[in-house]
């Protein structure tokens, strides 16, 4: 085993077995300084596989460094020094701790250079995002957190099953571009793509990290899904079924995200609407759409958590999340609601900001590409995005009517930590070739034009008069919108009670017919097959209801 | 308590008064910058403007017709 640099997902994840026993100060230069080494070593270290070690008779490689990986290794570092920073006096050690092994996962996942380490840390990743998802210690998040877990690991076993069967097949465990041409490689994108948020199960995402505390969302929102699409990226680039499912996450994140009453599942339908753009990029595969795809899940960690981070300060200084509860806090929070509209611009891809040199290039690859249809929906989308999360997040907690709560900004750590992500995101936007710079791929691509600025000023303002417009039909009420989570938390309910009931109505109606049977034929020589033929079918009776109430509860 | 400027009625007038200037300058702005339209259907004046506007109202629209078959009261699942 050779193994001289140290790995920044190992770091993290052992870091965070140690958050726990520090506390006050100590834990916080720890939680600040630890993301800043994992971003030094990642970046001091040459590319190409480190960490190579026999298992056996495997050949696992921990570290695969290159320009794609590195890239999402540093927003992942930067994500957990700002989250850090955003909730270092306020959260749990516990939470922290969850964090820190959550980010430690998706590092390790993203570095990993063959599919047994990356299944290894992708189990870890789900393991710890739902501590994270607990660590807020209410029934709720308890709940969702144990419906996120059931998803997860089923996502986890197909992913398995696709591995086992593609190791079988080809004989290499090395993590390489794949087509989906067998059941093995189907089975290894099925996993990867329920990760990313994509249909049918997609209602995982919404349900459960609105239910994380104020702080754990901004970690959830960062990890997982952008996991998801850099595996995507690296293994299954140019699938064009990948176009598909983007367009179809798009529209479902536009279309729930402006149905959705909290603010927190508003942003958390924008990610899987934002996800659907990566994807896109993914699936037409050309180089500029693989360096969009990549540039845009780097802005997006940065804009949705700064977006998070708004909201939770919101949810941590009134206790509120529900936007027919807020309004108005524009007036005593004036740093959140600026960090949070600088946010909502950025994710709506105005000029001068992160969002607007990064998804561009996913257009401009259906541009280039003459893919007319792809490019009339990206655009349309791009104006949907304005719409559900650049205005009406903004709108309804900010502005609208006043709520008459006057609560203050959050504590200064809080306040800090959305000032340097508001930065980054306007930083990105004026100079885009520092991040084009960090791309996989040589970037030909001027984002400012007087055409494309203006195009897109155009099609930003009208989607905003839409919106106040439209106004009267957007107003806000107590409602969910049924997704489809309905199937495992009413149906399947509903539907195993319906069995049971019947089954123990007719268990009932047997026990009784054979009773009379043998209290008719007491005497007979077939009482004792006829006993254990009742008893046996009782037992298989009783199995078969414990199996399917573990299966369906 | 001093009314806040946002919540003024002739400062919303205002707001809509400088919304809609800038709207038509941004129309009116492709007389002067030549766009370089890749698609036919690009090179229609004012088409972004014309398309961000309406796909936005079909989409609110959208919602809000497959409000009335999805939401539910907010404590749907609890009971």
């Amino acid at each position: 085993m050779t193994c001289s640099l140290f790995h920044p997902g190992l770091l993290l994840i052992l870091s965070g077995l140690l958050i726990p026993f520090l506390s006050g100060t100590k834990r916080t230069i720890f939680v600040l300084l630890i993301p800043c080494l994992a971003l030094l070593s990642v970046w001091s270290m040459s590319f190409g596989s480190h960490c190579s070690f026999n298992y056996l008779g495997f050949e696992l490689t921990l570290i695969n460094l290159d320009a794609l990986s590195r890239l999402f290794i540093t927003v992942f570092s930067i994500t957990v020094f700002t989250g850090s920073l955003f909730c270092c006096k306020q959260a749990s050690s516990k939470e922290l701790a969850a964090a820190f092994i959550y980010a430690g996962g998706a590092m390790s996942v993203v570095l990993a250079g063959d599919l047994l380490s990356l299944f290894v840390f992708w189990e870890l990743m789900a393991l710890a995002s739902t501590l994270v998802i607990w660590s807020a210690q209410s029934k709720k998040s308890l709940q969702a957190g144990m419906r996120y877990i059931v998803i997860h690991l089923l996502g986890g076993v197909i992913l398995m099953c696709g591995i086992s069967a593609y190791v079988n097949e080809t004989g290499s465990i090395l993590f390489t571009a794949m087509q989906p041409d067998s059941i093995a490689t189907w089975l290894i994108l099925c996993g990867f793509l329920l990760n990313a948020g994509a249909p049918p199960l997609t209602a995982w995402l919404a349900d459960a990290y609105p239910e994380a505390s104020f702080s754990g969302t901004v970690f959830l929102s960062a990890f997982t899904t952008k996991t998801a699409v850099y595996v995507l990226l690296r293994g299954f680039p140019g699938t064009e079924l990948l176009v598909y499912i983007g367009l179809f996450m798009i529209f479902y994140g536009i279309i729930y995200a402006l149905l959705e009453n909290d603010m927190r599942r508003i942003l958390a339908y924008s990610i899987i609407n934002q996800v659907g753009f990566m994807l896109c990029g993914i699936g037409i595969g050309t180089e500029m759409a693989l360096n969009g795809a990549a540039a845009h899940a780097f802005t997006h960690i940065i804009y949705k958590a700064l977006l998070l981070m708004s909201a939770g300060s919101v949810l941590y200084m009134t206790g509120k999340h529900k936007c027919t509860d807020l309004g108005g806090l524009v007036q005593s929070m004036p740093v959140t609601a600026v960090c949070g509209i600088i946010g909502a611009l950025a994710i709506s891809s105005f000029p001068l900001t992160s969002g607007f040199v990064s998804k561009s290039m996913v257009t401009q690859a259906s541009v280039d590409e003459h893919l007319l249809w792809v490019w009339l929906l990206l655009q349309a989308a791009s104006a949907g995005v304005f719409l559900h999360a650049g205005i009406k997040f903004p709108w309804f907690v900010f502005f609208q009517k006043d709520s008459g709560l006057r609560p203050d900004d959050p504590p200064l750590n809080m306040k800090l930590a959305m000032i340097i992500f508001a930065i980054a995101c306007v930083l990105l936007g004026v100079f885009p070739n520092l991040l084009y710079s960090m791309l996989p791929y040589e970037v030909n691509y001027v984002p400012y034009t007087a055409a494309h600025v203006l195009t897109q000023l155009q099609l930003l303002l009208f989607s905003g008069l839409a919106f106040f417009v439209m106004l009267p039909l957007m107003k806000r009420t107590l409602t969910i919108s049924l997704d489809f989570d309905w199937f495992y938390r009413r149906f399947g309910k509903v539907l195993s009670i319906c069995i049971l009931e019947n089954l123990c109505r007719l268990q009932t109606k047997i026990n009784r017919s054979l009773s009379g049977l043998i209290l008719k034929e007491r005497l007979v020589n077939k009482l004792d097959i006829q006993l254990s033929l009742g008893m046996g079918m009782s037992m298989v009776m009783i199995i078969f209801i414990i199996s399917l109430s573990y299966l369906l509860f | 308590m001093k009314q806040n400027w946002f919540y003024k009625k002739t400062s919303i007038k205002k707001l809509w008064i400088g919304a809609i200037v800038v709207l038509v300058l941004t129309i009116l702005a492709e007389i002067i910058i030549t766009l370089h339209p890749h698609f036919e259907i690009e090179a229609l004046f004012g088409f972004h403007g014309l398309y961000g506007f309406l796909t936005c109202v079909i989409m609110v629209v959208f919602a809000k017709v497959l409000g009335f078959l999805i939401k539910r009261k907010d404590d749907y699942y609890d009971m």
